[in-house]
């Protein structure tokens, strides 16, 4: 791939200067999915802030996506290819896309990426961001802490990543606050969207007893199955409201149109530049899916005010008195937790039971 | 009234022409489909077919089709020879995860040590790990009669979950910050298999499917062994009285069609993958099975179907960027490739005739 790079970038630089000598040409927006636009999860809510870019800019910006992209060489590939045929930025929307995105802006520099839920920036190129999903876990974790009434919350996971287990700790964190009895019963998936194995995984569940699920996983599998037991379960990624009428008591929402939005308006200012981006509810990355009214009145009060006090910066979800599962200090009263111990983390918080799969 | 004769032997002419109408037939069928999905149908076939190859950016393409060919040509000429005598073994997609997960075992050991010996051991790893997963299903078969089938493609299930363990665990990049996943052998050099020629997309592993379709070629022509595949394949208890010891083949067309598969593996995590990942396996392993019937299980004829196969990668990944397709239209595409290729199977065994229906 070494000596690829000067004819590539040749390439790109020409395409630059005809991009810049036309400034009526549409800014040209690729987006590589991981998953099928159809999942109703994860790749769904990407392609629905790529529409809601198309709609804010109309004529001015052109997008192509191409979905279900393997991570590894397909990847990079098609993100070559988007480069080759005249993108100018490129929404990369799976971890697994950080080391191909990494490969590709370095032979493009006139073309932007922004990375989801990465790290790396090696070049002048590249953004990353991500969502503040466990605030959203808070809410919805209280939500789940009062309806239980067999006192036991199913949690659906995929991979044992900070994450993941982020989102668990909240979520418990919260259920338990509001309910000292609450107990999380955790199975690990190992995949993002398998919706035989979510299916699965949530009969599993039920059958140890538990009457509220939760998940992190992208398919409405798990809702589909909470209606039909007449459980509840919480939308994930996206609303889910189609798959459980009775069942769903929120969900949490990736909304990304905002974000996406911002940064091509950047591009087309000219103003953009590589950022780290992780935003949470209060720009509404993460967005708290209406509450059904299965929910009563006061507990959806008590939701829609810690939602709102997250928002307001009021209120950290990792606020002390905090331990960690072998009951050492975390967290000391009214300490909040820090962003690189948060992006890191790799431990279960005092209460949850069971082991971290390694 | 049109009636279908069995044709006494297999018409050499319909064989060699059915996969060409196959392909014709597909084009008019997804021309249709495409259509139907308000596309220009002409655009989308040129834009799959053609522009890979000879359009703009075909300099870039063309290097990416054999990068993409490459595992399939590697992975199908291993399971058509075990197809040849009847030996189904549907679990390549386990071995090639297998060899990936042992070649870079080897690899990432020795890191960052920069020894000439490395990639070379890693090579050996990558076909250890792919003939052992294949032995699985090749001894119970042996031993105790049990359906390779079935047990092959269970392990491709087990083989998904040890990658998954690996990648959280003992491959996992120290410096990754908690995330899953290996280093990445592309900033390896001593364990990585880059393009020979920069820019061709010739990489170790696309050299191995180009030897190994030729070293198939010989086997099946001019070897001992190559006969008794194919007898047994035919005939096999015809097989059987000629001196063919089955548990031998059983051994040999696994082992070899797992070692094939674990080398493809291993030359696509050290080259363009880069990384054991939990995602790593792309469903090569079963492509590659289509891409053997597709080229009739002969050498030169599964050098052509990963080629075709993966222009329609490369080009349908075109179409869905620059013409809006959807993904599941471009697999569907695909699916109407190998259904054609199956039906005018017909052709080749069977004689048309217009018979006129007779008075009772």
């Amino acid at each position: 791939m070494k000596s690829i790079k000067p004819i590539l970038a040749g390439a790109a630089l020409a395409m630059g200067l005809t991009g810049a000598a036309q400034a009526d040409d549409p800014l040209e927006v690729g987006f590589i999915y991981v998953g099928p636009v159809g999942d109703f999860g994860w790749s769904y809510e990407h392609n629905q802030g790529r529409l809601a870019v198309e709609e804010h800019f109309g004529d001015a910006v052109e997008t192509t996506f191409v979905e279900s992209v393997p991570e590894g060489a397909d990847a990079e590939r098609v993100m070559t290819q988007m480069a080759l045929e005249g993108a100018d930025l490129i929404f990369s929307t799976s971890f697994g896309y950080m080391d191909p995105t990494n490969a590709v802006a370095a032979r493009f520099p006139n073309v932007r990426f922004e990375h989801a839920t990465g790290y790396r920036r090696d070049h002048s190129n590249v953004s990353t961001y991500s969502a503040r999903f466990y605030e959203g876990r808070a809410v919805i974790g209280t939500i789940a802490g009062h309806m239980t009434e067999t006192n036991k919350v199913g949690y659906i996971a995929s991979f044992p990543i900070p994450e993941v287990i982020r989102g668990i700790n909240s979520a418990y964190i919260h259920a338990q606050r509001v309910n000292p009895d609450v107990e999380f019963k955790i199975v690990w998936v190992y995949t993002w969207f398998d919706p035989a194995k979510e299916a699965d995984a949530a009969t599993a569940l039920i059958e140890q007893g538990v009457d509220v699920i939760m998940q992190h996983t992208d398919s409405p599998a798990a809702m589909t199955i909470a209606e039909e037991q007449g459980i509840f379960a919480f939308g994930q990624a996206s609303d889910m409201a189609q798959f459980g009428p009775t069942a769903r008591l929120s969900s949490i929402i990736d909304n990304w149109s905002p974000y996406y939005i911002e940064r091509t308006q950047a591009v087309l200012d000219g103003t953009w530049e590589s950022t780290d981006t992780w935003d949470g509810i209060e720009p509404g990355m993460v967005e708290i899916g209406e509450i059904a009214d299965s929910v009563p009145a006061e507990v959806r009060a008590e939701a829609e005010a810690l939602s709102a006090s997250i928002e307001s910066g009021e209120y950290h979800a990792f606020t002390g008195p905090l331990n960690r599962q072998d009951g050492s200090v975390w967290l000391a009263e009214g300490e909040t937790a820090d962003d690189g111990t948060l992006a890191g983390m790799d431990f279960y918080v005092e209460g949850i039971e069971g082991e971290i799969p390694n | 009234m049109l009636t279908l004769e069995k044709r006494a032997q297999p018409s050499r002419a319909w064989s060699l022409m059915t996969p060409i109408l196959a392909v014709v037939l597909t084009m008019i069928a997804g021309g249709i489909m495409f259509a139907l999905l308000g596309k220009a149908p002409l655009e989308a076939i040129r834009t799959i077919f053609w522009d890979p190859i000879f359009g703009e950016f075909s300099f870039y393409y063309r290097p990416q089709i054999l990068i993409k060919a490459g595992p399939l040509i590697l992975i199908a000429i291993g399971l058509s020879l075990g197809f040849r005598a009847g030996i189904w073994n549907i679990g390549a997609e386990g071995q090639y995860i297998m060899g990936a997960i042992f070649g870079a075992g080897v690899g990432l050991a020795f890191y960052p040590a920069d020894l000439w010996f490395i990639f070379p051991l890693m090579v050996l790893a990558g076909a250890l790990g792919g003939i052992l997963w294949a032995m699985i299903p090749a001894l119970l078969k042996t031993k105790f009669g049990t359906n390779e089938i079935l047990v092959s493609l269970m392990l491709v299930y087990v083989a998904e979950h040890i990658l998954s363990a690996v990648s959280f665990g003992a491959l996992r990049n120290p410096d990754g910050h908690g995330f899953p996943g290996s280093r990445n052998f592309q900033q390896y050099e001593a364990a990585s298999n880059p393009e020979i020629i920069a820019g061709s997309g010739m990489h170790w592993g696309v050299i191995t499917a180009f030897i190994a379709v030729i070293g198939a070629y010989i086997l099946l022509n001019r070897h001992i062994l190559g006969y008794q595949i194919r007898l047994t394949g035919q005939a096999p208890r015809a097989a059987r009285f000629a001196g063919v010891r089955p548990n031998l083949l059983i051994t040999f067309c696994l082992g070899a069609s797992g070692a094939l598969a674990g080398l493809a593996g291993l030359f696509e995590v050290a080259g363009p993958a880069g990384q054991i990942s939990i995602d790593f396996n792309s469903g090569y392993g079963f492509t590659a099975i289509i891409v053997a019937f597709l080229g009739r299980l002969h050498p030169f004829g599964i050098l052509l179907a990963g080629l075709l196969m993966a222009l329609t990668y490369v080009g349908g990944d075109i179409a869905q960027s620059n013409l809006g397709l959807p993904a599941a239209a471009i697999q569907a595409f695909q699916g109407m490739l190998l259904f054609f290729l199956l039906g005018m199977d017909m052709l080749t065994n069977f004689r048309v005739r217009l018979k006129q229906a007779e008075a009772v």
